[in-house]
């Protein structure tokens, strides 16, 4: 990496928590304040993308790992939390014109009589709540140990990722009388009782999505801080020199990966409590590279960039959907080639880049006009590992 | 059922898998080129395929109202045409946008994608929505029924021949020619061979280019057996990513004989499961094997 992206790194560390304050101001009290319920229930769908951005700004800029799977493990906590809402929707009070009552209907139509073992726990929601986040992580656990033990990376790893998505997509379609098949669970009511699709558990859980996807982002930003933040970035550009110094380079990489699917199954199940339905037209392999465009759009490395991205993306996609279907592709298309050959770190290294100097300059001039002697601020030193150091400086740990 | 019922069910079902080793190893070879030789992810590998296939349905229908008398022979001048068409986009392509990227893998793999999106649109907006199969030519219906309770349709025979040939080709060129001799002083070591004389972005650009043009071999090749859609390049690609990846990325044997284990694997468990599920299986398994020997079967011996 050059220097200018690891200065560019120091700035949106240190200009993080501001941005994240204007972010959460503006998904906590602007849109609430200015949206009607429809789009701000648009808005909440597409914040849960937002998580799976973060953690691809996690595993992809910070530990340099692409992975074209993500929607797998979106889609994963997406069921986990539609597998709970069925089985609470399909008492056997509400089906019992089915010919086996309290089995969700799409088995009943599939001639299933018993409910498989593997679904009743989800009958309990502390059951389903860890569901959400250990089968995604487990899953991620075994693909990523398997690969990055044997050192397998980069390009590879995001064709095994894809393949991967591309097998769950084709076995949730296939298996309809477990999974629902191509419609996806649908008709997800209540939970524990309480009708998510009022008018009122609506804004509550936007709130409460915007509300985790804060607190998933401060997570990731400690993260960055501390030295295992520091020592993704090392291995993402130096990935040798960092496994000489002693430390098994392997295991962070696991780490973040199960990070990033951890916090796209939140997504996921967030996802399913708020547009009410699951299907697997969210785990194939087109929703996960676009998954990827959500992040790189925003910026790969910068989390609150990234939620950005996910919202700009998806608003752009709901937008040209209606009245220009045929443009979106073309859109699309020019996204990802643009944010390759000219914006290699999006909307976040544009405002780095432009917006900040500019404003930089404006301050400076004022300072200037104001107390025409005023020494300019010395540079604070780089701490950040880079490629580009001189070979004498002393290897960290 | 009795034992000559028994023996044509093995026989049809072998003839299943090897036009199914076809069609991978047609997909997989343009690939091998490009990703096993240049290390380019061309995720638009599918879109390239699309384009030969558009190309056969064009010179179809446009035979079919100017010469109607030439009916039979148009299909083997239009694969030529349709090698042509997707070798010059590949060359335009190359110079665009591939040329920029060779040092970054993945941020290929991105902007390829976008690439296959833009040209999933062209395609609809110009073939329309719907799935279009060209007029064939009589000879290559039908089936051929060498005895009774036997049946082995002809353009699964035309595949595999088809695939024959162009492998052959392929193996020819990188072994026998100039341009196949550049090709593997620059993968095996870029900087010497620059050093030596060889040009090699031209090599590159010319290798990005015949690869394409194999896929659009590819695709012209897969309007004998179904339609062609304007996604339905996405539909292989992964397949195409698999069967070299599996294969041993740089080695064009390991392509051959990945497809060929991989068309069987799951033709064999077809006859045992439903569609989707031997699929799955399939994929599995390659995913498995790939996590246990990520190199593939054949790995190279190029030092990297």
């Amino acid at each position: 990496m050059t220097p200018a992206m690891t200065s560019l790194k120091d700035g949106l560390l240190k200009g993080g928590l501001g941005s994240l304050l204007i972010l959460a101001l503006i998904i906590l009290v602007v849109f609430p304040l200015t949206l009607d319920l429809f789009r701000l229930n648009l808005v909440g769908k597409y914040l849960t993308y937002g998580f799976v951005a973060i953690g691809l700004v996690m595993l992809w800029g910070y530990g340099g790992v692409l992975s074209l799977g993500q929607g797998v493990f979106f889609g994963l906590g997406g069921y986990c939390m539609a597998m709970f809402l069925k089985l609470e929707a399909s008492d056997p009070e509400t089906t019992k014109i089915q010919s086996t009552p309290g089995i969700p209907d799409f088995m009943d139509w599939n001639q299933l009589t018993e409910l498989p073992f593997w679904w009743k726990p989800f009958y309990s929601l502390p059951l389903t709540m860890i569901a959400i986040i250990a089968i995604p992580s487990l899953l991620a656990f075994i693909i990523s140990f398997a690969m990055f033990k044997r050192r397998v990376g980069g390009v590879y790893f995001a064709i095994i990722t894809q393949a991967v998505a591309l097998v769950l997509s084709v076995l949730i379609i296939g298996q309809q009388g477990y999974t629902g098949g191509v419609n996806g669970m649908t008709d997800l009511k209540t939970m524990l009782g309480w009708d998510t699709r009022t008018d009122s558990a609506k804004y509550i859980l936007y709130f409460v999505s915007a509300g985790l996807l804060i607190v998933s982002i401060l997570l990731c930003m400690w993260v960055q801080k501390s030295k295992l933040g520091t020592l993704l970035l090392a291995m993402r550009d130096k990935e040798d020199r960092v496994r000489f110094s002693g430390y098994d380079v392997s295991m962070f990489k696991v780490f973040v990966f199960c990070l990033a699917a951890a916090l796209s199954a939140i997504g996921g199940a967030m996802f399913t409590l708020q547009v009410g339905f699951m299907s697997p037209s969210f785990v194939g392999i087109v929703p996960s590279i676009e998954m990827v465009i959500f992040a790189a759009v925003g910026g790969r490395m910068s989390l609150v960039g990234a939620v950005y991205g996910a919202l700009l993306v998806n608003f752009g996609k709901t937008y040209f959907s209606e009245t220009a279907p045929d443009l979106w592709l073309f859109l699309m298309a020019a996204l990802f080639i643009g944010v390759v050959l000219a914006f290699p770190n999006g909307l976040a290294g544009l405002y780095e880049s432009h917006i900040k100097p500019w404003i930089a300059r404006r301050v400076a001039a004022r300072k200037a006009s104001v107390t025409p002697r005023t020494p300019a601020a010395p540079t604070p030193p780089s701490t950040s590992l880079s490629s580009s150091a001189p070979p004498a400086a002393p290897a960290r740990a | 059922m009795s034992l000559t019922d028994m023996y044509n069910i093995a026989l049809m079902q072998g003839f299943a898998g090897l036009s199914l080793f076809a069609v991978l190893l047609l997909m997989g070879l343009g690939l091998a080129i490009i990703f096993g030789q240049m290390g380019v992810i061309n995720m638009a590998h599918g879109e390239f395929m699309a384009i030969g296939a558009y190309t056969i349905f064009l010179f179809s229908t446009l035979t079919q109202n100017y010469l109607p008398n030439a009916m039979q022979m148009y299909f083997p001048f239009a694969i030529c045409i349709a090698f042509i068409v997707a070798f010059i986009v590949g060359w335009f392509v190359e110079w665009a946008l591939i040329r920029h990227l060779y040092k970054r893998p993945l941020d290929t793999l991105l902007a390829t994608w976008g690439l296959s999106l833009g040209m999933q649109q062209i395609f609809r907006s110009t073939f329309g929505p719907k799935e279009v199969s060209p007029t064939l030519p009589d000879w290559l219906m039908g089936s051929w029924a060498p005895s009774e309770g036997l049946d082995i349709p002809i353009n699964g025979m035309f595949v595999l021949a088809l695939t024959a040939l162009v492998t052959g080709l392929v193996m020819l060129a990188l072994y026998k020619s100039r341009w196949g001799l550049r090709v593997r002083a620059t993968v095996s070591n870029r900087v010497m061979a620059n050093a030596i004389g060889i040009n090699t972005r031209k090599t590159d650009r010319l290798t990005f280019a015949i690869g394409c043009g194999i896929a659009g071999v590819a695709g012209a090749a897969f309007t004998t057996i179904g339609s062609t859609g304007p996604t339905s390049g996405s539909l292989y690609i992964v397949d195409a990513f698999l069967v070299v990846t599996f294969g041993g990325a740089a080695s064009l044997l390991g392509t051959v004989a990945s497809a060929f284990g991989i068309a069987q694997t799951q033709s064999i468990a077809e006859f045992f499961m439903t569609g989707s599920m031997a699929k799955v299986l399939t994929l599995m398994m390659i995913i498995s094997i790939l996590m246990i020997r990520p190199q593939g079967l054949f790995a190279s011996k190029v030092r990297r």
